[in-house]
């Protein structure tokens, strides 16, 4: 898969000036504010992890991150450097400044308990899966069950083919690629570091990623 | 169970349905488009999700034998028929800005000058019939536009596929737990034009299926997600 062309734009922001640094280990989740303006970077630091990622308006957490409208509206499937990421209600919620992998998957969706029985049967009910951490981390803000929506998959790759099929493939990424966000208006961001064993989203091994904040 | 329902270009009309019964739709124009959301009916939050669906069974569009998931992971309705091989699930339902390029080509269109045929959004119309449930905004979610296809280009392009549904074209969704499905005939959000179709809705008695039915075989994601749907209600 890294035969494809993709567009690198790496980021001028020095780790040392960011206002937040913090490792989210395999498994675990994270719940943040970001203000207009500012930009949130996601490290894979041991390469193909899936990041499951949602953004919402830190005013209203029903005016939420669409994957469908965002995808809509810039005409492509995936997500890269440049592409703006929309509410429900078409407002920009955070645009993709930067990004060293090259293209993120926004169709894939979370796992869950309920859908890893579906795909992989029972004795993965009780196995730990994203939508377990978005709602754990979500419930501080307010976010529910019905706050939740199809999410970013930062750093996996789902490659959609123009006779209508889907699949889970290896990564594009790799150690130390990233993909950064600035902030067009105050957001939530919650992240599940998926958990998922079942397939190769995770490289079969999931492991941190750093996230890293600047902003005033 | 219900007579035959026309629903009309452009308006949008909800169905609560029983389980094991049919939903047979029907285009009554060319070009109609159906975008339907799918809600368990007796559950507060479990509705369609689409990226689960597509992923359990490694498609990008909707197509027959596929079974339509919830977030519980169990199954809302089995497309059991159609005379098309794809239904767009990617690209969600028109809003209201959309309206504008319209307004732009045939001039603004208001009740007062329209009457029954003001053009409205898709969003207008399921959040008007949503909240007739008791649902509002937190229970919009990627929708399926039955009769509409959007095409993938091998870099991941969408582009709207005109002239693809006709007059008499149809598809059939088998309820598998009790339902509420809430639906819009506006244009899809990528069509340049402004010509809705209407939409014939009939509900048949269905038939009990065994362990040969489609959907059942068709994967065993999709077998699996017939089960859970079977157990909703222990």
């Amino acid at each position: 898969m890294t035969t494809l062309s993709l567009p690198l734009v790496p980021s001028p922001l020095l780790e040392s000036d960011a206002v937040l640094d913090v490792v989210v280990q395999a498994g675990d989740g994270f719940l943040g504010r970001v203000p207009a303006g500012g930009s949130f970077r996601i490290v894979d630091l041991h390469g193909n992890q899936a990041a499951d990622t949602l953004f919402y308006d830190a005013a209203d957490v029903t005016h939420r991150y669409s994957a469908v409208d965002t995808i809509r509206e810039q005409g492509s499937v995936y997500l890269t450097a440049g592409s703006t990421l929309l509410s429900q209600q078409l407002e920009p919620l955070v645009t993709v400044t930067a990004d060293t992998c090259g293209r993120h998957d926004t169709l894939g969706g979370a796992c869950a308990q309920e859908s890893n029985v579906v795909r992989y049967g029972m004795h993965t009910r009780h196995q730990h899966a994203c939508r377990e951490t978005f709602l754990r981390y979500g419930a501080a803000a307010g976010i529910g069950a019905r706050e939740l929506a199809p999410n970013v998959n930062f750093f996996m790759n789902v490659p959609l083919t123009p006779d209508g099929g889907l699949s889970f493939a290896d990564g594009l990424s790799a150690p130390g690629r990233y993909v950064e966000v600035r902030a067009e208006r105050d957001v939530l961001v919650l992240i599940s570091n998926c958990p998922q064993l079942n397939n190769p989203c995770n490289g079969w091994d999931p492991t941190p990623v750093r996230l890293l904040g600047w902003w005033a | 169970m219900i007579p035959a329902h026309d629903v009309p270009a452009g308006a949008h009309w909800s169905l609560a349905l029983r389980a094991g019964r049919v939903l047979r739709l029907t285009a009554l124009d060319d070009g109609a488009v159906c975008s339907t959301l799918l809600f368990a009916h007796r559950d507060p939050v479990d509705r369609l999700n689409v990226p689960d669906t597509l992923k359990a069974q490694m498609s990008a569009r909707i197509t027959p034998p596929m079974v339509l998931m919830s977030d519980r992971g169990a199954a809302l309705a089995s497309v059991t028929g159609s005379s098309l091989d794809w239904h767009d699930c990617l690209t969600g339902h028109s809003l209201d800005r959309h309206l504008d390029r319209h307004a732009a080509v045939s001039g603004p269109s208001s009740y007062a000058t329209d009457r029954n045929d003001w053009r409205r959004s898709a969003r207008a119309g399921l959040l008007s019939e949503l909240r007739k449930h008791g649902r509002g905004p937190a229970d919009l979610h990627a929708c399926v536009n039955l009769f509409a296809k959007v095409a993938i280009g091998p870099d991941g392009g969408l582009t709207f596929v005109p002239d693809h549904a006709h007059a008499g074209d149809w598809v059939t969704l088998r309820a598998e737990q009790d339902l509420l499905l809430v639906l819009s005939t506006a244009p899809h959000p990528l069509d340049p034009a402004w010509a809705p179709g209407a939409v014939r809705a009939e509900v048949e008695a269905g038939a009990p299926y065994g362990p040969d039915d489609p959907s059942v075989t068709f994967r065993p994601e999709s077998a699996r997600a017939l089960a859970n749907a079977a157990a909703v209600l222990a």
